[in-house]
């Protein structure tokens, strides 16, 4: 009446409204999922937060987090474990999280900067790159070229039948002695019989059949103790190799770069005192070998990273004796680059420590979320009681609001949960509980207006409108400062702050939605009926409580009733 | 509308609403800003004494550490057994290591940062002295510079919101002491619910963090409708008997049904978190978020009443226009009561220069006076 504005219908606005949501319902059913994905302090679980260490304390770069969290991604996934996530987090957290594991031995799979080994190559064959669905996996962000290509050197004619990459004694320019770790002398032993153990290790017939068999992309077994058999990266070539001879720990320093007089970039890498005595032993062996088992690989976490062979026709860079060796072959920079990372840091571009460890059993997840929900339900039944109470007949328009808000968050949080893996955790219960109390609140700030309009003398139809027109902008402006602080909460924070920022954020926009579109279309129905309509007792809008007449309430309305009498 | 039958405006029943909203019952929040200014002033010095003095009950998070949590049916020697049992495990320097009991069925092992292999060992330590599988003995470890980046981060997001809310309130608004007044009202909330968990020495924790930061928004969610009230009647203020602070205090009085529900409705479904996570589950993030929720809400809701309101008006009333205003309306009124013309004796009261409460007569429909005015 007084709204001069186009409106729909009330009641095609609740109708449209109400089929959305029995919409997503649907899409539920669907999808066959049911309940919201649980985080695993509800379940049960291990989540560990890896800090990226910098030298400089500076956060690294975005690609070397994403390399390193894909290198932790496939040793998680290693461990066989269903629903594990791994996740980078702000600019140098990287955030696993595992459900149903033993804690430890995933603290030590993911936190170990180094699973990197020296075998000797015992044989090696070229394979097709398309037998068996394999994907390259691991170091997804490198470069076009990585590494020398078997393909490369095979091209490159007969004097060399061996992938591309040579290893020959470094430039003594470099820093003779880059500060050597102290090893004791039983360390020392104890790596000179492994280097021996590795040269004297002689394929079984089942070591023969493995490698036989072998196609790329299976999964292998590394153990530093046992043969491998595996491919290169690439999946070009699979390789036959030794017990691990020197582990990757052993080298102290490695860098890339271009040579003096030289065009190509090498890695050059350093040893500690027992990685250079062993090298020099490795090395010697190797130079005594025959194309193909005069080659080492470099193995990283199961798979051959470069095998650079020892060039004995240059005679003085065989064997190796200095602890310095430098890479060669078809490198670019941004290859090099990478090989010389993983030389240094193992398997992980960056080094890692764990910030932070939590585990939970599945009984303590599952009394936490008992009692986020008794705590939820607790609050619902309290605010609601409080409405009742305060707003008498409106209190149930509040409480079917709190109701359709309740199955659109529950909808939103399952549907959400499919389509972009978002997980509700005991944080994200917190936020929804705390979202009661703002929801019900912007229903105050309309029915305190209907009210305050109702008493500057207008009657109720119109103050229904004009109510709505006043409070509608404090509602979405105080809706807007709460999602503002959710958004800036969830953009800025550390994994769990995440969860409570985006339940209170999606509650809030909730909010704003019901406000919208169940809240002030029912009042407005509501409106038209006899009880509220007319204000009788027990409607929450009498308007005795709000010091009116029944004739102001009414309006004209009750005026033409009384004329016509 | 002008046909509205001019009935008697004060039926007999009228609620305490009612009263508020029409000035019947008027609060001076504006007018006594002093008092609590001073009242404000003397709890920031409490809070900052306090933080400074017993400083702030940080958690492991913050220090760095392990948490232990295992289940174990508590009697009156299971604190020290657990204790000699952690503190012999093998790591050394273990003396430090808290142990409390938590509810009946929970023991909770806190000692210094502990390497993997050094967690191991306690973690299975624990195990055999509560006679509990190793894996139900959960665990939390944090690095001692993990709560150095929670800080940052923590400090980044206030200043970024902070910037962001000004914006905000400022574009809504369009007036930069309303984003002002917000800002340092928030700041008051922020400043007094640290002091209370120093004073009381609450544990802080990352969940306390997340209900601190969110104080943020609901600080400002309160005083956003208030002020939106105070906007509505100080809009077109010229043409009116009434000054900016009576409007502003008029407003805060219409609100302050509205600020009590809104707070009491905030408050309820934290008090259930704060039973929930206190007595159900003993402690955890639950607990720590609704306990900073609750003391933050209930500081919030008081500093949008007494603190960013009387800040508003009283920067207000320092602009020229504003001040030019009050100043016509007092001298209106002074003459008014010396010539005693047709005036009512309630206008009479509010005569002095202090700013106090609206006139009676002025109070009813803002609407029919300059409608009135504009028809001579």
């Amino acid at each position: 009446m007084a709204s001069t504005q186009h409106k729909p219908h009330p009641g095609r606005t609740l109708i449209i409204f109400l089929v959305v949501i029995a919409a997503m319902y649907g899409l539920m059913a669907f999808t066959h999922s049911w309940s919201p994905r649980l985080g695993l302090d509800l379940k049960g679980g291990t989540t560990i937060t890896l800090t990226a260490q910098t030298t400089d304390g500076k956060a690294p770069s975005a690609a070397n987090l994403e390399q390193a969290r894909n290198i932790i991604q496939q040793r998680v996934n290693s461990m066989g474990v269903g629903e594990s996530s791994v996740k980078t987090s702000g600019d140098r957290n990287i955030v696993v999280s595992a459900p149903n594991v033993n804690s430890d031995r995933l603290l030590q799979m993911v936190g170990q900067t180094a699973q990197l080994g020296f075998r000797f190559v015992y044989a090696e064959a070229a394979v097709q790159a398309a037998a068996g669905p394999y994907t390259p996996t691991g170091l997804p962000s490198a470069p076009a070229t990585p590494t020398p290509t078997p393909s490369a050197s095979a091209s490159a004619g007969a004097a060399s039948a061996s992938p591309g990459a040579s290893a020959s004694a470094g430039a003594a320019s470099a820093s003779p002695s880059a500060t050597p770790t102290s090893y004791s002398d039983k360390d020392a032993k104890a790596q000179a019989a492994q280097v021996k153990a590795a040269q004297q290790w002689q394929p079984s017939t089942a070591d023969q059949q493995a490698f036989t068999d072998y196609k790329c992309g299976q999964s292998v077994k590394a153990q530093d103790q046992n043969a491998l058999v595996t491919c290169n990266r690439e999946g070009t070539m699979k390789f036959l190799l030794s017990p691990v001879a020197l582990p990757g720990t052993l080298v102290t320093k490695a860098t890339s770069g271009i040579p003096q007089g030289n065009v190509a970039y090498v890695v050059n890498l350093t040893f500690n005192s027992i990685g250079a005595t062993s090298f020099g032993t490795a090395t010697t062996f190797l130079c005594s070998q025959q194309s193909p088992q005069n080659q080492f690989a470099v193995v990283l976490d199961g798979k051959v990273i470069s095998n650079p062979q020892l060039d004995g026709t240059k005679g003085s860079s065989c064997p190796i004796t200095t602890g310095q060796a430098e890479i060669s072959g078809n490198f670019t920079q941004s290859s090099a680059e990478e090989l010389a990372n993983i030389l240094k840091y193992g398997a992980l571009p960056l080094s890692f420590t764990a910030s932070s460890v939590d585990t939970v059993s599945p009984t303590l997840g599952g009394e936490q979320l008992r009692v986020g929900l008794i705590a939820g339900l607790i609050g619902l039944v309290l605010v609601a009681g409080y409405c009742i109470l305060y707003y008498r007949g409106l209190g149930l328009v509040v409480i079917s609001s709190l109701v359709i808000a309740g199955a659109f968050s529950y909808a939103a949080m399952v549907l959400l949960g499919e389509a972009m893996g978002f997980t509700l955790s005991l944080a994200g219960i917190a936020g929804a509980i705390v979202a009661i109390g703002i929801t019900a609140d912007s229903f105050i700030i309309y029915f305190e207006r209907i009210r305050d309009e109702i008493r500057e003398g207008r009657t109720l139809r119109t103050s229904l409108q004009t109510g709505w027109r006043k409070a509608r902008g404090t509602i979405a402006m105080a809706d807007g400062v709460q999602l503002l602080s959710a958004v800036i909460l969830f953009i800025l924070s550390v994994d769990q702050v995440r969860g409570f920022a985006f339940t209170l954020g999606l509650t809030t926009v909730i909010d704003l939605l019901i406000c919208f579109f169940f809240t002030h279309p029912i009042v407005l129905l509501l409106g038209g009926t006899r009880f509220w309509g007319t204000g009788r007792t027990g409607s929450g809008l009498e308007p005795q409580h709000m010091g009116v007449t029944e004739a102001q309430l009414l309006g004209r309305r009750a005026h033409h009733v009384r004329e016509e009498a | 509308m002008a046909e509205l039958p001019e009935t008697p405006r004060t039926p007999a029943r009228t609620g305490f609403a009612h009263a508020l909203y029409t000035g019947a019952i008027s609060y001076s929040f504006v007018g006594r800003r002093k008092v609590w200014y001073i009242l404000s002033a003397v709890m920031i010095l409490i809070s900052v004494g306090g933080l400074l003095v017993r400083g702030l009950n940080l958690g492991i998070d913050f220090r760095g550490g392990v948490a232990f949590n295992a289940p174990v049916a508590v009697n009156s020697s299971t604190i020290d057994t657990v204790r000699q049992a952690v503190v012999s495990s093998g790591p050394g320097d273990l003396d430090g290591t808290e142990v409390v009991t938590v509810g009946t069925g929970h023991v909770r092992v806190q000692t210094r940062p502990l390497s993997p292999s050094e967690t191991t060992t306690v973690r299975q330590a624990i195990a055999r002295v509560t006679g509990a599988q190793a894996d139900a003995v959960t665990y939390t470890n944090v690095g001692s510079q993990w709560g150095r980046q929670i800080t940052q981060k923590g400090l980044q997001a206030l200043a970024v919101f902070l910037a962001l809310v000004m914006i905000l309130i400022w574009v809504y608004f369009r007036d930069w002491r309303m984003s002002v007044s917000a800002i340092v009202a928030m700041l008051h909330d922020i400043v007094i619910t640290v002091g209370v968990y120093a004073l009381v020495g609450f544990t802080v924790t990352p969940s306390t963090l997340i209900g601190v930061l969110t104080i943020l928004g609901y600080s400002l969610y309160d005083t956003v409708v208030v002020f939106d009230k105070v906007r509505e009647n100080t809009a077109g203020l010229a043409g009116t008997d009434v000054t900016y602070s009576e409007g502003a205090n008029r407003a805060v009085n219409q609100v302050l049904v509205r600020s009590i529900n809104t707070t009491i409705i905030g408050v309820l479904p934290v008090a259930a978190l704060l039973f929930g996570g206190a007595f159900l589950l003993g402690s955890g993030p639950l607990e720590d978020l609704g306990l900073a929720l609750f003391v933050g809400m209930i500081i919030g809701a008081y500093s949008s009443i007494f603190i960013a309101t009387p800040l508003l008006a009283q920067m207000r009333e320092r602009e020229p226009e504003v001040r030019k205003h009050t100043e016509a309306v007092l001298r209106r009124r002074e003459r008014a009561a010396e010539e005693g013309l047709r005036v009512s004796a309630e206008t009479v009261a509010t005569g002095s220069t202090e700013l106090t409460d609206l006139p009676a007569t002025i109070r009813s429909q803002p609407v029919r006076n300059s409608r009135s005015a504009r028809q001579k």
